[in-house]
């Protein structure tokens, strides 16, 4: 009991200079002027829309990446109080005074500035020395690039930071391991490793290659725990256990809760409704939710529905019927029933509505009670405006010719009997006796002479269809795909006797009363699922690049160009950094192998924890940068340079380590080392010097004249933009 | 011995296939007789099974480790001598200290059990009897029936046409014998094969007959052997590549002997012609590439052969697994090249140097004008592989793509629309009539192109491109050539000073359109049913030089200009074999599936999910279904989560320090090692497909399945001996052991009766109606046979 009060409350507080002025160096370059340009950079107008979305609450589908990272920057908006008012149209437009764009751009600066005390961290966590440690934060300081990219509306930096934060904090993990296992700031590093790492695949997608490798080596680590006889199998488990917990548990519920807060962030509906169910669409505030809202859950014969197609490719789309008639020839020759269209049409229309019939009864109403149609029943789907039924016959349809053609029946007494029912399966029932239920059941229709099921082609028919998307019955439906699904998303109980008094019933809006609400999980296994299938348009860009490029720095992206001057922003690298990061990897790879064979001979050219040294610092650097690097020959998006700079920070993070091991164990002598020391001072004010040259281009401050910039141009494959006249 | 061999099958067909219909002559014959071997009366069936016979019983001094009773069959350190016996002594003490004693202790404890000279020649008997047994078996169901249906199914429309090339037309091509009988030869031979294979690596007799088992009363393997298609021929290799090396690893303590040289190069000479068959072979490569290289680092670790021996050994492995298979995949394509040396439909795949050596193509031993004129017919083909001529065709763009004007693509084969004139840009006469004196076209100089069928000019403006959006559209436009100012290009020749003449077919050329500034070229994207799935062509405002924007005239017709013989053209045998790679990889990537298609999924294999119609549709046709036996397939998938729990258990006991009994450290270096090759296999031939873009269908997963077969069998024997050898009497041990082995092989071979028409075609109502044969079959609803 109060054995606190015994001791006296002591503070000791341990400031490390370096870092302290590393920090200081790399707020200075990452927020000096940070509100120029005020005019919209590169790829802001690409995030800046999203944050307008989240600023007016509006839901927005991005498949390039999870929320977290859109979420940051609209954090900066909405601390600068901005209103989401900018229309986000054109690179150069000059921002209007509602936008807030210091605190919009302070985010990512910040993380960029961090990043530089980190990367000392790091160096030093491994066991480097302070000069070591200090060299990779000063390259880090003067690498144009990662300045450029920093200082503006953008994503890199932040993906930087967190990837360095959880390097930086398994390390810190790793090393108290040794002396004190679940003391409190074990646990504290351990659990900031895997925030760290969510927060990292919660920006971009790429995080997930720093996650992948951190678990590798902590998978690497568990094992020699596993091997380590002097614990306890008890104890193994207990540290077997904390690991599990905080690497994959943490992470996965850290992800769960980004979309979590995305989905109560953007609750109104917007202009990326389309593209997700009718039940998504249900739960947002506004749009579908304006017209479902209310509507009967169960669907009965008698019902007015509209059917839309659950795979929604090329465009979502509504089965609809119109008084036309198929062509009684096509172009290529081959003959049609001649019966009414059916298409699928991308718009909301009258023509949508389709009465459910029981094929044993006349009425096309509701009858009261509603007698619900169930899964396996046998219905009747009858045009709202023209009553005509749906049906389809061995008749190939008109662009697939494989398949059934789908019609309205119109008997031209030519003995072609009509073939209307259709069985209803409900792929997404809960029994087999389960209700076919508004939005949320997902229907195929069988047909029941042809067993032919209702498929969307993805085809556009030709002028005679209005370029409207075929429909048809596909015979040889070889298991489930999306496109042979429905569902209903209007839908209201038929009361009309009179095809008169229907016609205007199909018009008027639906109403009645039920809430429906579809659970979080549901909603999010949707949106993650539409995310990662939505298809970029694999576009060229002119800026864009292949991975070989940037190991050479072969290419640059033009990111403003002041609208008057020549003053402008330009990604481009310190070349002399970019340069002898490759040949640091070269080096360390040739001698790892080196010293692996020799070790393998039992020839050890390293004491064991220096060398145990050099294999950690190689699997996170080098290791870093292969994972952040090689996939990008895998991926079929555009490409730009950008995308380098996670592989290149961790490839900065490589060069002092072999430089210490090149000073340490490759100079013999104190001479050599001394001067090795002055060449590594010659190279780094060398580097000084470039990035002070390249300077303007990456602050875009400074007006160059014509000349200057041709001087600049030290590759031709550098695109730095010179006006012809002034 | 045959007779016993032919009894047994008998006996076990019988329960399994009660009307095979082929009699086997001795078979029949022996069939009423007792079951015994003649010559060794004291071998019983249970014997036969639990393998005693294929390995000496436990050793003395095994037996004060073992825990409780006999073990059946199985010997600490028996299982996996092969892959440690080399190692013994290099590798660090612990391996040898767990071969050591077995290795004195055997010969003792085999004597005093049975008669040497006994247990030998069981031991070969039995094996090759077993081995014999399992061909005949294998060879038996693969030819039932072989020659039904007589019509072609599935890709066979497309290998046989293949074939029918290289018979040079001459030769009537009847699609079943004897290419039919070679593709159900090779597929018959996987089983014994996959016999083998785990004969080796797990050294136990049931392991193997139940690998044999899986195989033969597989379906989908039976079905897949008895039709032209790649994928036998491709297993083939795969199998007797991995044979090979399994051998070749149980060699490896008698380096550079001959068995030593004969299956490394063995292996060599078949990874040859698994790559030569399909790139899927790449896999195996990948496989025998890993297992060369742990064994070169055993090999290097081992610090009692000296640097210059394991430089011996890296080099016969360069010799026999890089150079050999090369040698031989670069002289198939010598060969193919050779054979094939007729102009056919595939050329305008290729590249006009590449065309050149075609005998019957228009650029063998072409005689064309060299340099380019004004009035020129010529056509105009892009550098990149697999593009083709540019193409126009009097159909328009549809309404809503762009203006509504002559379509220009590119087409890849030959055809009059490909046919262009070369005009000057500010004059309409004609520049063939002869009283105007020849004008050369020279680099930078402002043409017009003409379509020689239409009378349409090239023409671009700013309208977006059919498909690359941020690319403008081309079209033909104009009547009988008056256009307007946007018809102008500018031809620059690339890497060349202004005035140069213009060179047939060695001109790299970029026509650059002279009000937008844009360059013609092509995206390489399909166009849609209006475009007649022609490649889309555009003008890119990117001025970055690619292949899609190069181009270069191929044929050349001037009246007024000598033709001169052009033999400077023939490449040469690297680059003719780089550039058909090049366009066979993009042909490949080429084949992607269109949004609303129904695919195979990867995911869709190793669960069985839906099969592959090989031929008919409707119940009254004779049908063919490519499924696997779904029993085999379940067992497959169950045996890959318990051999992974089992393999972490091992693995993470092991790295706890655990003391195994040598019964069990033996069985699970089985487990470990040999079957870590056949998980590393399927996983090989298994993953690469989710990271495929192609279009993907069921059979490619079979060399996968070969592998987890495999792993099966290696997995079972080894549960079961565990099992075994967890329980107190020795009596019960080995009755359990004999029903686990029986009850598996049995249940197969069951099931293999019930699904058998799958593979030899069934004739009547589909499965979904009651009254069909099947119809209890369909246990999932995505079976539609």
């Amino acid at each position: 009991m109060l054995g606190f009060l015994k001791h006296p409350v002591v503070v000791t507080a341990d400031i490390n200079l370096n870092v302290v002025a590393l920090t200081a160096m790399g707020l200075l370059s990452r927020l000096w002027q940070l509100s120029y340009p005020r005019a919209v950079v590169f790829d802001e107008v690409y995030y800046g829309q999203y944050i307008s979305f989240y600023m007016k609450r509006i839901f927005f589908l991005d498949g390039s990446g999870p929320p977290f990272g859109h979420m940051l920057l609209a954090l900066g908006g909405y601390l600068g109080g901005f209103d989401g008012n900018f229309l986000w149209n054109r690179i150069g437009a000059e921002y209007s005074s509602n936008v807030p764009v210091w605190s919009l751009r302070l985010l990512p600066a910040l993380t960029g500035a961090l990043s530089v005390p980190m990367a000392y961290q790091i160096l030093s966590e491994l066991g480097f020395s302070h000069c070591a440690a200090m060299g990779a934060a000063l390259l880090m300081l003067i690498e144009n690039a990662l300045i450029t990219q920093s200082r503006l509306m953008l994503l890199e930096s932040v993906l930087i930071f967190f990837n360095l934060l959880a390097v930086l904090s398994y390390l810190k993990f790793s090393n108290s391991q040794k002396q004190r296992p679940f003391s409190p700031s074990w646990w504290f590093w351990l659990t900031l490793t895997g925030v760290a790492c969510s927060c990292a695949v919660g920006v971009k997608y790429v995080g997930v290659f720093t996650y992948l490798l951190v678990l590798a080596v902590a998978g690497v680590h568990a094992w020699h725990l596993i091997g380590d006889r002097s614990l306890s199998n008890v104890s193994v488990l207990c540290h077997l256990l904390a690991r599990a917990a905080a690497l994959l548990v943490v992470p996965a519920a850290m992800y769960l809760l980004f979309f979590y807060v995305h989905l109560s962030l953007v609750y109104r509906s917007g202009p990326h409704d389309q593209i997700m169910s009718s039940a998504f669409q249900a739960s947002l505030e506004g749009g579908l939710a304006r017209i479902t809202q209310g509507q009967p859950l169960e669907v009965a014969y008698g019902s007015q529905v509209t059917l839309k197609n659950v795979f929604g490719k090329p465009v979502p789309c509504w089965l609809h019927s119109h008084q036309s008639t198929y062509p009684m020839i096509y172009e290529n020759g081959r003959g049609s029933s001649h019966q009414q269209q059916v298409t699928c049409y991308p718009f909301k229309d009258v023509n949508n509505w389709w009465i459910v019939k029981d094929p044993g009864r006349h009425q096309l109403v509701v009858s009261n009670p509603p007698r619900p149609v169930r899964h396996g029943d046998v219905v009747q789907l009858v045009h709202g405006m023209t009553t005509r039924f749906l049906n389809t016959h061995d008749v190939a349809a008109p662009l697939s010719p494989h398949s059934q053609e789908v019609s309205c029946y119109v008997d031209y007494n030519v003995s072609m009997p009509s073939q209307n029912l259709w069985r209803l399966d409900i792929v997404n029932r809960d029994s087999d006796a389960g209700v076919w239920k508004t939005i949320l059941s997902e229907v195929r229709l069988v047909h029941v002479n042809t067993s032919a099921v209702l498929k969307l082609s993805g085809a556009h028919l030709p002028d005679w269809g209005f370029r409207q998307l075929e429909v048809v019955g596909e015979k040889l439906s070889r298991g489930y795909h999306e496109s042979t699904v429905w569902n209903v998303e209007e839908h209201r109980y038929g009361k009309s006797q009179e095809q008169e008094e229907r016609e205007v019933e199909l018009h008027s809006p639906t109403q009645m009363d039920v809430h429906r609400n579809l659970s979080f999980l549901a909603r999010f296994l949707e949106l993650q699922w539409r995310m990662l299938t939505a298809k970029s348009d694999g576009s060229e860009h002119k800026y864009s690049s292949s991975p070989l490029d940037w190991v050479t720095l072969d290419t640059s992206i033009a990111y403003w160009l002041h609208p008057r001057t020549s003053a402008q922003i330009h990604l481009l690298g310190n070349v002399v950094i970019w340069a002898s990061a490759s040949l640091a990897t070269a080096v360390y790879t040739l001698l790892f192998f080196w010293y692996l064979l020799r070790r393998r001979r039992k020839i050890c050219d390293l004491p064991e924890d220096s060398w145990l040294r050099w294999v950690l610092a190689g699997a996170l650097c080098a290791g870093g940068w292969a994972v952040n690097y090689v996939p990008f020959f895998l991926m079929e998006k555009t490409l730009f340079l950008y995308h380098y700079l996670p592989a290149l920070t961790f490839q900065i993070l490589l060069l002092p380590v072999v430089l210490q091991h090149i000073s340490d164990h490759l100079c013999r002598t104190q001479l050599l080392r001394s001067l090795f020391s002055a060449l590594l001072v010659a190279w780094y004010s060398c580097a000084c010097h470039v990035f002070n040259t390249l300077r303007p281009l990456t602050y875009g401050d400074k007006s160059l004249s014509p000349s200057e910039l041709k001087a600049l141009r030290w590759k031709d494959s550098w695109d730095i933009l010179i006006r012809k006249y002034q | 011995m045959l007779c016993a061999t032919s009894r047994l099958l008998a006996a076990r067909t019988a329960t399994a296939l009660p009307a095979q219909p082929r009699g086997r002559g001795p078979g029949a014959r022996c069939r009423r007789r007792e079951l015994h071997f003649p010559g060794h009366p004291e071998l019983d069936l249970d014997d036969f099974l639990t393998g005693r016979l294929a390995r000496p019983s436990v050793p003395v001094g095994r037996r004060a480790i073992l825990r409780r009773g006999r073990m059946p069959p199985a010997v600490g350190g028996g299982p996996a001598r092969s892959e440690l016996r080399p190692r013994r002594g290099r590798c660090g003490p612990q391996t040898a200290r767990v071969v050591g004693p077995d290795e004195t202790a055997k010969p003792a404890a085999r004597s005093r059990k049975r008669p040497g000279w006994g247990s030998r020649h069981f031991e070969a008997a039995g094996r090759w009897a077993l081995l014999a047994l399992v061909t005949l078996l294998s060879f038996a169901t693969r030819f039932h029936r072989l020659d039904e249906p007589p019509h072609v199914c599935w890709d066979e429309t497309h290998f046989g046409k293949m074939g029918s090339y290289y018979i040079n037309r001459t030769f009537f091509f009847d699609v079943h014998p004897p290419l039919g009988k070679f593709c159900a030869f090779l597929g018959s031979l996987l089983v014994p094969f996959a016999y083998l294979i785990v004969l080796e690596l797990s050294n136990s007799l049931p392991a193997a007959l139940l690998t044999a088992a899986l195989l033969t009363f597989d379906t989908g393997c039976l079905t897949l052997s008895q039709y032209i298609l790649l994928d036998p021929i491709l297993m083939f290799f795969i199998m007797a590549a991995m044979l090979s090396m399994v051998k070749h690893n149980s060699c490896a303590n008698r380096p550079f002997s001959a068995p030593w040289w004969f299956w490394l190069s063995l292996t060599g000479i078949n990874l040859a012609g698994a790559l030569g068959v399909k790139f899927v072979g790449l896999f195996i490569i990948l496989q025998v590439g890993w297992n060369t290289i742990s064994d070169l680092w055993h090999l290097f670790g081992d610090l009692s052969l000296s640097v210059v021996t394991v430089g011996k050994h890296l080099t016969a492995r360069i010799l026999c697994l890089i150079v050999l298979p090369l040698t031989l995949y670069t002289a198939t394509y010598a060969v193919h090249f050779m054979v094939l040396n007729k102009s056919g439909p595939g050329d305008g795949f290729f590249s006009s140097a590449f065309q050149a050596r075609l005998s019957g193509n228009n650029l063998h031993n072409a005689s064309i004008p060299e340099h380019l004129a004004y009035g020129s017919v010529i056509t105009v083909k892009n550098l990149r592989m697999a593009i083709g001529y540019l193409h126009s065709h009097r159909h328009l763009y549809p309404e809503g793509i762009g203006a509504r004007q002559q379509q220009v693509t590119t087409y890849l084969h030959k055809d009059y629309n490909n046919l262009w004139i070369i005009k000057k840009h500010n004059t309409n006469a004609d520049p063939l009539d002869p009283s105007l004196p020849v004008e050369f076209v020279r680099h930078g100089d402002i043409i017009r192109l003409e379509h020689k069928e239409t009378s349409r000019n090239l023409h671009s403006h700013y309208h977006e491109a059919p498909l690359t959006r941020k690319h403008y559209q081309v079209t033909g436009y104009g009547i009988n050539g008056t256009g307007d100012s946007n018809d102008f290009w500018r031809i620059e020749v690339v890497n060349r000073k202004f005035g140069n003449r213009i060179k047939v077919l060695r001109s790299r050329i970029r026509l650059i359109h002279l009000v937008t500034g844009c360059v013609l070229g092509s995206s390489g994207k399909v166009l849609p049913k209006w475009g007649w799935e022609q490649l889309e062509v555009t003008c890119t405002p990117y001025l970055k030089e690619t292949l899609n924007s190069i181009w270069n005239v191929e044929d050349h017709i001037n009246p007024k200009l000598p033709n001169i013989s052009l033999d400077v053209l023939q490449p040469s045998f690297p680059e003719v074999l780089l550039e058909s790679h090049m366009v066979m990889i993009r042909g490949n990537n080429g084949l992607k599936p269109k949004d609303n298609e129904f695919t195979s999924k990867p995911w869709h294999w190793p669960v069985n999910y839906q099969g592959l119609r090989f031929s008919g549709i409707n119940d009254t046709d004779f049908r063919v279904y490519l499924l696997g036996n779904p029993v085999v397939w379940w067992l497959n998938l169950l045996s890959i989560a318990l051999y992974l729990l089992l393999g972490s258990i091992i693995a993470v006991a092991v790295q706890r320090g655990a003391h195994l009994p040598a019964e069990v450290e033996g069985l699970s270096q089985v487990l470990l090692r040999g079957g870590g090759q056949l998980l590393l296999g399927w996983i090989l031939h298994y993953f690469p497909f989710f990271l495929m873009g192609r279009i993907l269908y069921f059979h490619h997963y079979f060399p996968a399945m070969l592998f987890s077969s495999m792993l099966t069998g290696i997995l079972w024997d080894t549960l079961l001996r565990l099992w075994a050898w967890s329980l107190a009497s020795s009596s019960l041990a080995r009755g359990l052991y004999v029903v686990g082995n029986l009850s598996l092989l049995l249940g197969t071979a069951y099931s293999f009766y019930l699904f058998h028409p799958l593979a030899y075609g069934m004739v009547g109502p589909l499965a979904q109606d009651p009254r069909s044969p099947m119809a209890g079959l369909r246990w999932l609803e995505s079976w539609d046979f």
